[in-house]
């Protein structure tokens, strides 16, 4: 189990350091910022082995958490666990920097020696910890409300206090995509895949029950059995979704079963669900993927000393929708001396601290194209090395899911209580952004 | 109010102030002045002359402030042991407070507190937490146990906290219950033989129910206790499976991880003709692929596991080779791990969209990545030979770059392809000879004056070429090298060079053994190992615990579970007919081809650090190689002193020693003594074979194993295709080549064989642990027989253990791990039965005459690395010796004592 853990800034000075097994010592602090931290070279893996100690690390902004063991532990394990007290950290006192980890290294201590017991991590939901790590010393707490707090940080629903009161029942859906790209010169497709989230805000009264319905093709197909025509018609809609991963108040085994998602939410916001489409080619072929944008370039070498470089831009997706924050980015070569560029919509730029010709336009409807051109001026060089030609990039985002999901219901049940699923404002929002959007040239 | 300024009072008479400020009566002035020491310590200044100051402190209704005091004790109590003492009493008055968050943070520190008095004092505290009205207490006893076995493991025992740690598996509470299992988790490890978790069907099933509903940290606790359970049958196994897969959904890696490890294991039970096991394949491809999105960090391990199982059942992900396409913005170490899954998985089928991806990598700016995808380039040409023509021709695309890394890798990797295709593609040798100047890396070099010397009549000015490298040959290898390795090496060429050129030419001119198509595959006792580890260290080294973990804890080897089910045993590899196991199994190659290539790299420095050779036919026959080579050369008397002009002063010795070390690896048959081999018995009598008769016996001899067969044809029919093949058994035993018969045998002929076996087949623990079950198959048919082989053939020769470190192990072995047996009826006294058992690799360490006896203390080692410590005394009048065993596996030591009689008898 984890032994020890420390917190640098980016000099490698300890901010926290705590250590929770006897094969632990004091040097493995100093072991860790001389081979790691100081280290000449870049990092080559986030787990260094260090006269037979393992130290897992990763970074925030620039500072180091470095989780330490002598065992063979559960290495998938230490590193959820640091993101995690990367999340508790975020949520009590905001943005990871080695300012507010000194102004709240009381409250850090506190924090990990509730999260991680003998080096085995604890319930580390931060609904459940901020019921009783305050940092206001100990409240004159109730018998109730000390078995309310203890039973909700070892119960079954450990993400959810009991007792919470809204006086409206509001809830907020973002169906997230992230459309990930890598296209030839030629507009062959070499990779395309989508990852997404759904995440869910809440402000529900006492323990709702609630039940998340989306198109997927095995439901939508189990239901249409009796009704024909309805699968002919949502059918053609529906999505295979195979690889998701889903929040732990959502019952898995009701999932594997029945393929429904049921669950108790955490109160605010959380990450209801997780999945990815289109790489798995077994599943879904990349056709089913909607590519909001398809980049078309044409890069001419004119002499040693010119380049002509034309991007076009089409936009693939139902006229009436608006894509927006639509940017291109086109590599120069290090060479460049000057260029010139005309584009037909938004503005460009070529800046010559990020090697690239930046295009930026504001908003683009579907089914549209625009174009850019550009002479690139080169200095001679006697460099022998060919410039590599990075790939084109894109950022964009489109008011809809290019995997096809659609959110179906989300039903809302709180027997206890008297407000019903038709009481509950529902708020359902799609937005996909590129994530890495590349065409070679 | 922040607290960043604690961090910065370094002023002189900082700890004299602080002093006064914790002996303050205003309670925020004592607070602040306890945060000061903690944000001292923290930057490791010791401000434990402040302890008495601090621990006055801690009588405080303030939980904050409390909280602090405590992390202050944890890390000075150990250097104070005395003045800790005076916070017993307030931890054993908050063991009893109304509030359970209380109780629980008293029980939790005073367990972190590792000093003996103190903990005599959380005996009492502890019990009556384990059995606390309120879960959150328990759940931080149930660890407290843990703490507690660490400080001291016999206390824990004799309090009986193991049995009440036990009872917690069935308590209420899901995050009590993943506790406890945690804690006795723990536990087991530092006692391999005891049966703490004693998991069986009815305690299995509680774990699967709390699994449902305890956190995600619980879950990866359980299921990693689930993955040492070993189901009864396949219908069990199928059960669990079936429970643990909706875990696969997991948003947390490690629950998605930890229940893959108890499918890969648990799937080793299923037969493949079951509908399940095909949808269970299905069920795995999509989590593995979604760990590639979570953050990098966790991708590494994922990627590191997924190398693992990759090469453990292929089908999983073979339709998957695009997830693992290299991104632009990847951290290196992820790049790297993914180009290592691509070669794994390319094929025919999708050779074209890897190498047109690898093409790409190698113009990218991480020297490391760039090397690591040319040579990816060249193993796609060795594994798809339809694709061969066109890695050549990007190889020689790359060339063209005149980057220099580049070409230089390209060069070896062309070397290789060469040796799988010879005389193929020697139209790119101009082009190698072009870039000759810009080598300057030795193992580049080495593949160049390789290709040179490979197709000399081919290349016109092959003399030329050679030249050039011959400039620096001194330092290179021979008599100015420091490595004893490498000179050697260079001697045996240079004798055989100068002594009989024909003889030289036979040797190194002989037909080299074909390539292997994959490389850098982990030898399959080691893959089916560190599948039991998934998710773990040992799976992101990819090495066992044994290898990184300090103590007792990495002892236990962990074992997939044997095969069941009936109808398979036709495709199953286990059970593949005899003799074509040699074919079957990829022989495994150092990555740098063969030992006679091997002999041009030298001057790469260190031997190949590849995996054990397997089927060691590649080596087996080099070897047989030189030393036949030698033989003929010594033996036809040809060895002719070599002018002493050029021959070092003090050659005579080192060359001998080389000499003796040839001869050691040829075998050395007959000549040296070895262990006791016991006379031949019957193994498998004529009438159960169709007429063949089998009798047998086991030998050690110069550190190798074998088998003295004698097979006798009772039968009228002539007998011929002889084959052998064994089951896995407890200590990996299998045969080290095929079962040689020259010729046919005739009725009424017997043939004596000897077989010679390796310790690196597959392992299962079998029961009695010495039992070997054989498959043997002529043209008749396959028949089986089992058979006990004397343990003392797996004693091995470098058995004998440093006086103190036996002394030292000898009482790190807990004392229940002793046993002891009765030798009776054995007259030799002490020096006969110690040099006799020497003989066997049991080896004297000391001797000692106490009250008339003699006592021997003996160690001994097992070819699985396991050492076995003895105590033997030995009454002058009395014929009945007692023999005392301690060993960290105690089941072995019934077999060991019955190795020391058979040795003594005979």
């Amino acid at each position: 189990m984890i032994g020890g853990l420390f917190i640098y800034n980016h000099k490698g000075e300890v901010l926290i350091s705590r250590v929770y097994r006897d094969d632990i010592g004091r040097n493995a602090v100093d072991a860790f910022r001389v081979n790691v931290i100081h280290a000449r070279q870049q990092v080559r893996s986030p787990v260094t082995n260090i006269a037979r100690t393992s130290f897992f690390h990763v970074k925030r902004s620039n500072i180091w958490l470095a989780a330490v063991t002598k065992q063979n532990v559960n290495a998938a394990m230490v590193f959820e666990f640091l993101y995690k007290m990367c999340d508790v950290m975020t949520a009590y006192f905001g943005k990871i920097s080695e300012e507010n980890i000194k102004n709240n290294f009381v409250l850090i201590y506190e924090l990990l020696d509730e999260i991680l017991d003998f080096g085995y991590p604890q319930n580390s939901e931060t609904g459940a910890l901020k019921t009783f790590i305050t940092q206001q010393g100990i409240k004159s707490q109730t018998k109730e409300e000390q078995s309310q707090i203890t039973s909700q940080v070892t119960g079954q629903i450990g993400w959810r206090r009991e007792g919470i009161k809204y006086r409206r029942n509001e809830l907020f859906l973002d169906v997230l995509e992230s459309v990930n790209l890598l296209m030839s010169p030629q507009g062959q497709v070499l990779s395309a895949h989508v990852s997404g989230r759904v995440v869910m805000k809440s402000y529900l009264s006492g323990m709702p029950e609630c039940k998340f319905g989306m198109n997927d093709k095995i439901v939508i197909e189990k239901q249409g059995k009796g009704t024909a025509d309805e699968t002919g018609k949502s059918g053609k809609q529906s999505i295979a979704i195979d690889d998701c991963t889903f929040h732990q108040c959502v019952r898995l085994s009701k999932f594997d079963s029945e393929r429904s998602i049921s669950f108790i939410p955490p109160d605010g916001e959380f990450e209801l669900m997780r999945y990815c489409g289109g790489g798995m080619n077994r599943y879904r072929t990349t056709k089913d993927i909607i590519l909001p944008f398809r980049v078309i370039p044409l890069v001419r070498e004119v002499g040693r000393t010119k380049l002509e470089v034309k991007v076009v831009i089409k936009s693939n997706f139902k006229p009436s929708l608006l894509a927006q924050k639509i940017e291109v980015r086109i590599p120069t070569p290090l060479n460049t001396s000057g260029v010139q560029v005309i584009c037909m919509k938004g503005k460009a730029k070529y800046k010559a601290s990020e090697n690239a010709i930046v295009w930026k336009i504001k908003r683009m409807a579907g089914m549209k194209e625009s174009q850019i051109s550009a002479e690139i001026e080169l200095l001679p060089t006697n460099d022998k090395k060919k410039w590599a030609r990075p790939p084109i990039s894109m950022n964009f985002e489109v008011p809809f899911a290019p995997s096809g999901l659609k959110v179906r219901y989300l039903k809302v049940f709180e027997p206890k209580l008297n407000y019903s699923d038709h009481d509950v404002i529902k708020w359902v929002r799609y937005i996909g952004r590129s994530g890495i959007y590349e065409t070679r040239c | 109010m922040t607290d960043s300024k604690y961090f910065t009072t370094t002023k002189k008479g900082e700890i004299f102030e602080l002093k006064a400020e914790l002996n303050s009566d205003k309670k925020e002035k004592k607070k602040e002045a306890v945060k000061k020491v903690i944000a001292s310590m923290t930057v490791g200044k010791d401000v434990s002359a402040l302890f008495p100051d601090v621990v006055n402190c801690m009588q405080t209704d303030n939980l904050e402030l409390k909280k602090l005091v405590y992390l202050y004790l944890m890390n000075y109590a150990k250097s104070q042991p005395d003045m800790a003492i005076m916070a017993v009493n307030t931890f054993v008055k908050d063991c009893e407070d109304p509030n359970p968050l209380i109780r629980a943070l008293a029980v939790r520190t005073m367990g972190c507190i590792r000093v003996d008095k103190i903990t005599e004092y959380l005996c009492e505290p502890l019990r009556k937490c384990l059995k606390d009205e309120d879960p959150y207490v328990r759940k931080t006893a149930a660890v407290c146990v843990a703490k507690l076995h660490d400080i001291n493991a016999q206390l824990v025992e004799d309090q009986g906290f193991l049995d009440t740690l036990k009872d917690l598996i069935s308590d209420s509470n899901p995050m009590v219950v993943a506790n406890a299992v945690a804690a006795l988790s723990e536990i087991a490890e530092s006692h391999p033989s005891s049966n703490l978790l004693d998991l069986n069907p009815q305690s299995i099933n509680k774990l699967l129910t709390a699994l449902n509903e305890c956190t995600e940290w619980g879950q990866i606790f359980i299921l990693d206790c689930l993955a040492n359970y070993m189901p009864k049958d396949d219908r069990e196994a199928q059960s669990i499976c079936e429970r643990v897969t909706p875990r696969l959904s997991h948003a947390n890696s490690a629950v998605v991880l930890s229940a893959v490890k108890v499918l890969m294991k648990f799937m080793e039970m299923l037969s493949k003709d079951l509908d399940y096991y095909g949808t269970l394949l299905k069920k795995l491809a999509p989590p593995l692929v979604t760990l590639l999105s979570a953050e990098p960090e966790l991708q590494y391990v994922a990627l590191r596991n997924i190398n693992l199982i990759v090469q453990k059942r292929p089908e999983i992900l073979k339709h998957e080779m695009k997830v693992f396409f290299v991104k632009y913005n990847d951290p290196i170490y992820v790049k790297l791990e993914k180009l290592d899954i691509m070669i794994r998985l390319a094929s025919q089928a999708n050779i074209a969209q890897v190498l047109a991806e690898l093409k790409e990598y190698a113009t990218e700016v991480d020297v490391d990545f760039v090397r690591k995808a040319v040579r990816a380039i060249g193993r796609c040409a060795i594994k798809v030979e339809q694709s061969a023509e066109r890695c050549v021709s990007t190889l020689l695309d790359l060339i063209q770059t005149k980057v220099n890394y580049v070409v230089q890798e390209a060069i070896v990797v062309i070397k290789d392809i060469f040796r799988k295709y010879p005389n193929k593609y020697e139209s790119v040798i101009a082009t190698l000879c072009e870039n000759l100047d810009s080598l300057d890396e030795p193992e580049a070099r080495a593949a160049m004056i390789w290709i040179v010397g490979e197709y000399a009549e081919r290349i016109d000015n092959a003399d030329e070429l050679l030249e050039s490298f011959l400039e620096g040959f001194h330092d290179e290898s021979t008599q100015d090298s420091d490595n004893p390795d490498l000179r050697d090496r260079g001697y045996i060429y240079w004798r055989l060079l100068s002594t009989d050129p024909v003889a030289a030419k036979e040797v190194v001119l002989a037909e080299k053994p074909l390539i292997s198509e994959e490389t850098d595959l982990i030898e399959p006792t080691l893959l089916d190992e560190l599948i039991c580890y998934i998710g773990t260290l040992a799976s992101v080294y990819h090495k066992p615990p044994s290898a990184f973990v300090e103590g007792s804890r990495g002892v236990v080897h962990k074992s997939l579970p044997p095969r069941t089910g009936s109808s398979e045993s036709a495709e199953s590899p286990d059970a593949a007919p005899p003799g074509v196991q040699a074919g079957e199994q990829p022989a495994v190659i150092p990555a740098q081809g063969d030992l006679l290539g091997d002999l041009l790299n030298l001057d790469l420095g260190p031997p190949v650090s590849g995996p054990p050779i397997a089927t060691s036919a590649v080596q087996m026959g080099a070897v047989d190689l030189l030393g036949g080579g030698l033989d003929s050369l010594i033996g036809g008397g040809g060895f002719t002193p070599v002018p002493s002009t050029t021959m070092p002063t003090n050659l005579g010795a080192p060359l001998g020693s080389g000499l003796g070390d040839l001869f050691d690896l040829t075998g050395g048959v007959g000549a040296l003594p070895g262990s006791y081999v016991a006379p031949k018995a019957v193994w498998l009598p004529a009438m159960k074979a169709k007429g063949l008769e089998i009798s047998g016996t086991f030998a050690r001899q110069v550190g190798s194993i074998s088998m003295e067969l004698v097979l006798t044809n009772k039968a009228l029919q002539v007998m011929s295709d002889f084959a052998i093949q064994f089951n896995r058994n407890s200590f990996g035993l299998a045969p080290a080549a095929p079962l040689q018969v020259h010729a046919p045998l005739a009725p009424n002929q017997s043939v004596e064989i000897s077989l010679p076996l390796n310790t690196v087949g597959s392992v299962m623990k079998m029961d009695p642990l010495n039992n070997l079950q054989v498959a043997v198959k002529n043209n008749i048919d396959v028949f089986y027989f089992s058979t006990l082989y004397p343990l003392h053939i797996l004693f091995v020769e470098d058995g004998k253990m440093e006086r103190q470190m036996f002394l030292a192990t000898w009482k790190d072995i807990p004392n229940e791990n002793e046993a002891q047996f009765q030798i009776k009826d054995c007259s030799l006294n002490a020096d006969a039965i110690s040099s006799k058992l020497q003989g066997s690799n049991i080896f004297t360490i000391a001797k000692r005459n106490v009250e008339g006896q003699d006592m021997l203390y003996q160690s001994l080692k097992l070819t699985n690395g396991i050492w076995v410590l003895a105590e033997l005394r030995i009454q002058p009048s009395n014929p009945s010796f007692t023999l005392s065993l301690k060993c960290r596996a105690p089941e072995v030591s019934q077999y060991i004592y019955q190795a020391y009689e058979t040795i003594l008898k005979n």
